[in-house]
Formats: structure tokens, sequence, C-alpha cells
């Protein structure tokens, strides 16, 4: 499978850098679907100018990346588009290795549960089959490295594709087994961006498994390993905090960019919906609601991690796809990074159930947003309320499409506990329903 | 013999114009066409056929009407004197014609009619509406301006439409009497989009038997068609003093008229040779007495070619000569209300010294300044700034503070540009008004700008208040500081009526994420079964009471 992953690498390399050299570079700098106050690239050369100048860049309410994204930019700074290009392609290497890895996981897990008869006669056809797993990696790749929002993203040079190769990375080493990397690279993750911090569950949960370590609260095993992963995860989150204190010498940056991220008070417009509610929220509310929204994201951890505890995959992209909604800051290159995974799910397309409303719901809203946009902005004919409104068909779109896959899933893990096809008491057919 | 007599030509042409300055700041310009002709129109004997320079449908007029004199002028506006002076040709605002017929004419009223329809015709103008009841006879007010003896005023004829409107129609047959037309010399100026667009506009046609010569011997026909036009300062000079040939006619002399003898440009330098410069410079100059003043005219002669240059085009420029030593002007570039440029221009206006300047900037924290877009051109060449102070803004705190010392070339204009992008506010932080837009205050400018004159550093008791505000350090410059204009700026709004919608929606979002997870995370598939109807669920209440089996 390496020649056809190559072949694509090497199309999603032409397609960038085509753009790059376009004038609509300049164009998609500027979107404000695209990039955001927390990874604009126009910020990072604001605040390596700023540096320059002898000022630091955390004084002002300008840059709001952490130090290590300095660190990383002062010299890269001329091979901006390479760094982003060389990112998309790690996250998309990342995936389909990772996919690849799980699927393996997956069929091994599948054929033993088969000899051991755990399976009803007739779900025999929910059964998945190495020649439909095969080309699911590609795939991955392929829906990551090409779909529209990626390249928009990169193309932007949005500091959102460095996050999301960390996090890709951070999936495969999770899903090879190494707690050592998979912590490190979590805690580079959570400090880019607070909210991979919700993605400590999961790893824990796919370790224990993969461990044999039962989950369960009495024994020491588990407390044991679950400390492990926690030193590691916390050390490396120290160390890498330590390492940007020195940096610059000062603790500036904590507040500018973890306080930035939690109090929200810069009110840019995005695909988000903070951004006018905090404009519009009436003053002695506005702390109330930032803490109902901020505790909203990490909120559906627990629940979903009792719910999903066998399956740490799933859990992953649900977390993903969760964050994504509630963020105060999201882009379209978060909305890309889950998206990606959507082809590992294919084969519970038959249990979808909005999947064509939410397609022409997700697709329509990427239409009309820019459209709104100039509308607003520029040709002064619209107002706020014209672009608020996509945003809230978008994420609830987004809701929609996640929850219908996460429904799919535990209707299938129901089927092949109890059967496909189920019948009532009198014989006739059933319908399921949840209660 | 006679043909060669008569291939002799006996008519001669020439153009001038006159630009004058005046005191409100407006400029005059008065065009003079003249053709003189060594002929008789009101000979019986000789018809005459041959038209060179004179127009024909005028020829034809004067000899069918034995006219003798004729004045017709078309106005639009009036002629301010007590701002403006008194004009080269005096003329009432609508139409004006007045007519001095020859004593053999038995008719006159008849011919009036007729010449009046004729003359409607030939202006495209409706002269048509002179009749009986708007034409008098002066006794007194309208002797001839030509030659002649006649004071019968039977024979004069005089009538005025004030309503009459000028407009195109009327300057394009006018411009046709010309012998060039409008394609070369003076009436290339005559653009009727820029004349009408003026304070004053008179265009007139005089014809009139004169002398000769000194003895008058002989007598030719005159026919003068002037045009007079005042420009507004406002209107067409953009509140600027600043007055040129193509600003006020936007167009430039080319060539002058090869069918003229004299085409010349008399621009009316008396008044403040001081206050404003004249470019070219010519050093030709003429001194004539007109309307009881001497005055001193340049003269440009439009017949020698080195006039027009290597563009082959004649620019007259006047500038006001008031030219302070640093200006500053500001402006906010672009579109939308997403991003803009602030430009600060400053003007150093020194011929020959440089001098650095301090600029100051402070700009509110709403309008995020982006300091690696700063840029500073002098001359269209890169210009750094030897000190760069900037302090951030952080948001609801303090604003940018942006300082910069900037070495300014002589004689140039130096640009400061730099980017912004604006922010969506709190609703509760907008005015009252937020489509008004909000403010950015003034730039300063300090600078110690080199004197012309030494300046006195000893401090004296009774120096006078106006000159002691500022403590003079050095007899070689001063301290000025210089504020630019400031901004306004508008930013993206929320809508202000929607609070409570955008609560209610937002949460019902939120809400409709929260109550599908809520559903798949304590919710178990299970099979539906139907429940039973309420007739039997009663039944099965009574059985369980009896101890009797259920039904299903």
């Amino acid at each position: 499978m390496a020649a056809p992953l190559t072949l694509l690498l090497i199309v999603a390399v032409t397609i960038r850098a085509v753009l790059f050299r376009s004038s609509l570079a300049e164009l998609i700098v500027e979107r404000v679907e695209v990039v955001s106050p927390l990874n604009a690239w126009k910020r990072v050369v604001e605040g390596l100018a700023l540096l320059d100048l002898g000022v630091s860049p955390y004084s002002g309410d300008v840059f709001h990346e952490t130090p290590l994204m300095i660190y990383l930019f002062h010299f890269m700074v001329d091979y901006a588009e390479i760094v982003f290009m060389i990112a998309d392609g790690i996250t998309a290497v990342a995936l389909y290795l990772s996919i690849q890895t799980y699927n393996k996981n997956v069929f091994r897990k599948q054929k033993y549960a088969l000899e051991s008869d755990r399976y009803p006669a007739d779900c025999l056809e929910l059964l998945r089959s190495p020649k439909e797993m095969f080309y699911i990696p590609l795939k991955v790749a392929m829906f990551y490295l090409l779909n529209p929002f990626t390249i928009l993203s990169c193309v932007a040079k949005s500091t959102c594709g460095l996050n999301n190769a960390i996090i890709a990375l951070f999936i495969l080493c999770t899903l090879k087994g190494s707690a050592l990397l998979s912590g490190i690279l979590l805690a580079l993750a959570t400090y880019q961006s607070i909210y991979p911090l919700t993605l400590f569950a999961p790893a824990l949960l796919f370790f224990l498994q993969r461990l044999y370590i039962p989950v369960n609260l009495r024994r020491s095993s588990f407390w044991f390993f679950t400390l492990q992963y926690a030193f590691i995860y916390v050390g490396s989150l120290v160390v890498i905090t330590g390492l940007s204190f020195f940096l610059l010498g000062s603790w500036d940056f904590i507040p500018s960019v973890y306080g930035f991220i939690f109090s929200v008070p810069d009110l840019t417009p995005n695909i988000g919906l903070f951004w006018y509610f905090f404009a519009e929220m009436f003053e002695h509310f506005r702390l109330f609601f930032i803490c109902v929204f901020q505790i909203n994201v990490f909120f559906y951890t627990i629940p979903l991690s009792i719910k999903l505890k066998e399956h740490p995959v799933f859990l992953i992209f649900m977390q993903i796809a969760n964050n994504l909604e509630d963020r105060p800051y999201p882009t379209v290159g978060d909305v890309a990074l889950y998206m990606a995974f959507l082809p590992a799910w294919s084969h519970l397309y038959r249990f979808l159930r909005n999947i064509f409303l939410v397609s022409c719901v997700l697709l329509a809203c990427s239409a009309l947003f820019p459209v709104l946009w100039h509308l607003w902005i520029y040709a002064g004919s619209a107002n706020s309320n014209f672009y608020y409104a996509i945003t809230l068909l978008f994420n609830f779109g987004q809701i929609l499409l996640v929850s219908d896959y996460f429904y799919a899933y535990l209707r299938r893990e129901h089927h092949l506990t109890h059967g496909l096809y189920l019948k009532k008491k009198d014989g006739t057919e059933a319908t399921l329903v949840l209660k | 013999m006679w043909c060669i007599i008569e291939s002799k030509s006996r008519d001669q042409f020439q153009e001038e114009l006159v630009i004058r300055p005046l005191h409100s700041g407006d400029i005059y310009a008065s065009f003079q066409f003249r053709t003189l002709w060594d002929t008789d129109f009101l000979q019986e004997r000789q018809k005459v056929s041959h038209y060179r320079l004179f127009p024909k449908s005028l020829g034809q007029v004067l000899s069918k009407f034995s006219v003798r004199e004729l004045h017709i002028s078309f106005t639009q506006g009036f002629w301010r004197t007590m701002q403006w002076g008194q004009p080269f040709i005096p003329s009432p605002p609508g139409a004006e014609l007045w007519v001095w017929f020859h004593d053999t004419v038995s008719d006159v009223d008849g011919n009036w009619k007729e010449l009046t329809n004729v003359l409607s015709g030939i202006f495209c103008a409706s002269l048509n509406f002179i009749d009986l009841t708007n034409t008098v006879q002066p006794s007194a007010s309208f002797k001839p301006l030509g030659l002649g003896n006649a004071t019968d005023h039977r024979f004069l004829r005089y009538a005025t439409l004030p309503r009459e409107i000028v407009c195109t129609e009327n300057l394009t047959p006018w411009k046709k009497l010309l012998p060039c037309g409008s394609k070369a010399g003076l009436s290339v100026l005559l653009k009727s989009e820029k004349l009408f667009h003026s304070s004053f506009h008179s265009q007139a046609v005089h014809i009139r038997p004169v002398c000769q010569d000194e003895q008058c011997t002989s007598k030719a026909w005159e026919l003068r068609q002037t045009l007079n036009v005042v420009f507004d300062l406002y209107t067409s000079g953009q509140g600027k003093k600043e007055w040129s040939l193509f600003k006020m006619f936007s167009r430039t002399l080319t060539e002058a008229c090869p069918l003229a003898t004299s085409s010349k440009v008399y621009v009316d330098i008396t008044d403040n040779p001081e206050l404003f410069e004249l470019s070219p410079a010519t050093p030709l100059l003429s001194q004539a007495v007109v309307l009881g003043d001497r005055r001193t005219y340049s003269v440009f002669d439009l017949t020698r070619a080195e006039m027009f240059g290597q563009l082959r085009s004649l620019n007259l420029l006047l500038r006001d000569m008031l030219r302070p030593l640093l200006h500053a002007e500001r402006y906010v570039a672009g579109f939308g209300l997403q991003t803009g440029e602030i430009h600060t221009v400053i003007y150093n206006n020194h011929p020959y010294r440089a001098f650095p300047v301090l600029l100051m900037d402070s700009v509110p924290w709403y309008l995020q300044l982006y300091i690696h877009t700063l840029t500073v051109t002098s001359k269209s060449r890169d210009n750094k700034p030897s000190y760069i102070h900037y302090q951030p803004a952080k948001d609801r705190h303090r604003p940018h503070l942006l300082e910069m010392l900037i070495q300014l070339p002589p004689h140039s204009m130096t640009e400061v540009t730099v980017q912004f992008e604006r922010a969506l506010l709190k609703w509760t932080e907008y005015t009252p008004d937020p489509n008004h837009g909000f403010y950015v205050g003034s730039s300063v400018v300090s600078a110690l700008v080199p004197s012309m004159v030494a300046m006195n550093t000893n401090f004296t008791q009774d120096q006078p208040l106006f000159s002691s505000f500022v403590p003079v350090k050095e007899e070689s410059s001063y301290f000025v500081r210089v504020y630019t204009e400031p901004l306004l700026v508008n930013l993206p709004t929320p809508d202000f009526s929607m609070p409570y919608n955008v609560i209610c929606l937002t949460c019902t979002v939120v809400a409709v994420g929260y109550g599908s997870f809520y559903n798949l995370l304590t919710r178990t598939f299970q099979v539906d079964e139907p429940s039973l109807p309420l007739a039997k669920r009663l039944a099965n209440l009574i059985r369980r009471i009896r101890g009797v089996p259920l039904l299903a």
C-alpha cells in the first residue's frame, strides 16, 4: 500500500503548492472560517516582529501562540509553506498507519469472537471482512489530505495543521502501544491548546485494554498503570511548560495563551457559537456562561468513557468531535481532523439515519459562510444575524453527524450481541428504540 | 487681375485668453476670438460669396437683414462684482440681443422678427420668444460701439430673455463659427463638461464695423466671439488655491491655431507676485491699462513652438505660495469592516533641508495594529525610522502607542502605512449611535523645523504672548507640533435587538447536542413491545387482585 499512499501524498502536495503560488493564498489567509485569533499566521508573523522590536509578544493581545511555536518559527519562517505541507503529510501518514493497526486489532478480535461463538447466527453479515477493510486506511488518508477544509487550512498557514499533526502522532503512538511516547505527545497537544486533555481518558482505556488490565476501581493494577501514565503525561507537561518559561524568561504566556482560551475575551466571528453569544451577553451573566460553556467541553468525558470503555478508539473519535463543537475558537481545520476518521466507520452506513440531511446541511453551510460574511462585512446589505444563523446550522449539523455515528455504533454493538433480525413476542418484526 | 485681387486674403484672425486669479480664490478666464474682414456686406452691387475665416452664416445674416451692429450674449450665472471685480465683457444672465440696423431698412420690426428667428436657428437657442412684447428701443443707453454716426434710435432694437438657459447645445454652434473650430488653438480648451461646471459662464458674439487704421481710410468688419468663465474655488478647485489649465478645462494647449496671426495667453500677475507662483515662468511681460487700472501680465505666445516644450503641451500652473514647511495628513484606506490601513502623510516643503520628525500614534485597542505591516516610504523608496517605540494594546486595558523618529528628505512627501483589523465588541461597549463610527485621535508630529530667519533666544519681559509660548532653545530652528485629522472608523456591529434571542438559540443548539448525547448514553436498545390498550390494562389489574392469570 505504499505506492498509492505516495501517489496520494504527491497529489496533495501538488494541489497545495499550486494554491500557495496563486492569488487565492492572500484571500484565504484572511478568512475567519479558516483562521482564528489562536492560530492565524498573520499573528505568528506579528509575534515574531514584536520579538524583533524588543517587545514581548505577550505584552499585547495579538499573539496567542505558545513559546515553542515562536521557537520553531523563528528559524522556519521563510520555509513556512513547506512546514505546513510536511505537517499535513505527517498527519495523513500517521492516520494511515494508526487506522491500519486498528483494523488489524479489530479483525483479530473479531476472529477470536467468531471462534468462541459469541455472535448470534444471523448477524454474520455485520461482520467485517479483510477485503472491505483493505482500502480503509488509504481512504482515511485521502479524506484528510483531499478535504477542502484541510487544503484551505494548509494554504492559510493556520497552525491548526501543526496541532492536528501532533494529535495524529499521538493517536498513532497510542495504537502502537507505546505509553511513553503517547504521554509525551498528549502533553504536547495539551500544551498547544488545552482541549486534548480530554483524550487522556480514551488513551488510558486503550492501554488498559491492551495490557489486559480490567477497568476496576478496586484493583491495584488499574491504579498502578493509571498513575504511571498520568505521571508520564503530567511530567512531560511540566517539562514543556518549564522549557517555555526559560525560552522567554517569564510566565506571561500562561495568561496570554491559556487565560485567553478560557476567558474568551476576543469576539472575532468564527464558525463556532461562542462569539455572538458573548457579544450579546449581559455583563453580569458573563462569568456564569463562560463556566457553563467550558464545562460543556470537558463534561462529556466521564459518561462517554463509561459507555464506550470497551471501544477506546471510537471514544477517541467521539472526544475529538465533541471538543470541536464546543470550542471557543474552532476553525475548519479542526473539523477536517475528525472528518478524516469517517471512512473507518463506513461499516456503520446501514444504521445511519440522517446522513443525507447532515451532508446537505454541511455542504450548504460551507457554501453560505463566505457569502454571508461578504454580505455583512463588505456589501453591508446583511447583518451579523445572517452569519450567526449559519454558524448555528453548521454546529447543529455537526452535532447531528456525531450523534448519528454514535447511534449507529451502539446499535451495531447491540445487534452483534442480540442478533440482527429481532422479533417481538408475537413473532413479527421488531423495531429497536432507546428506552 | 480681378482673381488675383480676390485671392489675396483680406481677413485675419487673432485669438487670446486672459487668466485672472480673483481675490476670493476663484479664477476668471476670458477668451476672445477676433476676425477682421476687409469687405463690405452692405454693398448692393457685389454680393459676397467667398468666405474664408468669417463664418458664412453670420455674413449672410448681416447682408440679408442689413445689420450694422449685432451683439448677442448667452450667460449662465450672475457676475458678482463685489467679489470678482469688473468683467472684461459684461453681460446679463440669460440671453441678450441688441442690434443696430442700417438706416436704409424700411421695416425694422419685420427685419427684427426674422433676424431673431434666424439667430435662434444658428445658435440653437429659443430666441424666437423675442417679439414686440419684450423688445425696446433704448434712446440713450446702447450707442453703437463701432463706426457710424447714426443716432436715430428707431434703428436700434434691444431685447433680453432672462429665462434662457445656456447649455452644450448653445456652445457647439458657437464653437463651429470659429475658424479652427474646436480642433486647434485656444478653442481646444472649450469643453462643455468643465465650462458649465462653473460659477459664471458667458458666451457672446459681437459684430461691428471698425476702422482698419488710424486715419480710418477703409472700413472692415470685426467679429468678436468672447467667452467668459469663472471657476469656483470649491466646486472646481476642490478647495485648494492651485489652478492649472488642466484643472480648469481638463485639457492642455498643444498648438496655436494655424489660421491665426496671433495667439496669446495673458496671465494677470499684478496683484500678488509673492502670493502665487506661475509656471512655466516666462520673461515676457506686458502692462496694460484696462478698466481704469494698470495691470501687469505674463504673456505666453503660442505661435512660438518652444512654448510647448518636448511634450508638445502647455499647461500653466498657478500655485498659492503659502507653503508651510511641515504639514501632515492622515486617512484610512481599505474597504469592508474587517481590515483597513492607516496612512499618515507628512510633507516637508523645505527646498533643500532635511530634518527629523517624531511621529506619535495612539490607536484604540479595538483596532488591532499589525506592526509587521508598518512601511515608511519617502519619494517611493523605503525610509527606515531610526527609533521605534511600540507598546501593543491590551484588550480593554490600554491602547496602542507607536512612536517613531523619521528623517524627512527635503521637498518630499513621506507616507507611513500600517494595517489593522477591526474587532467585534460586546454589545454594551458600543455608543448609542454605533454606525456613526469610532473616533481615532489625531497623530502628533513634533519636530524642530529649520528656520529661515534667526530666532531670538533671549528672554525679554515685554515679548508678546504669541511669540513666547514655546521656549526657544536655539537660533536656527523652532519647535513645531502638527496634529493630523482624527479618523472615523466603522466597526462591525452585532444586532442590538437580539440578546435574548441569541441566548435562546445558542442554548437550544447546545441543548440539542446535550439531549441527543444524554439519550444515547443513558438509554439502551430494547425491542419495542406495544403497550396494551387501556381496557385490557384495567382488566389485568382486576385479574391480579383476583389472582387469575393475566391477559397477553
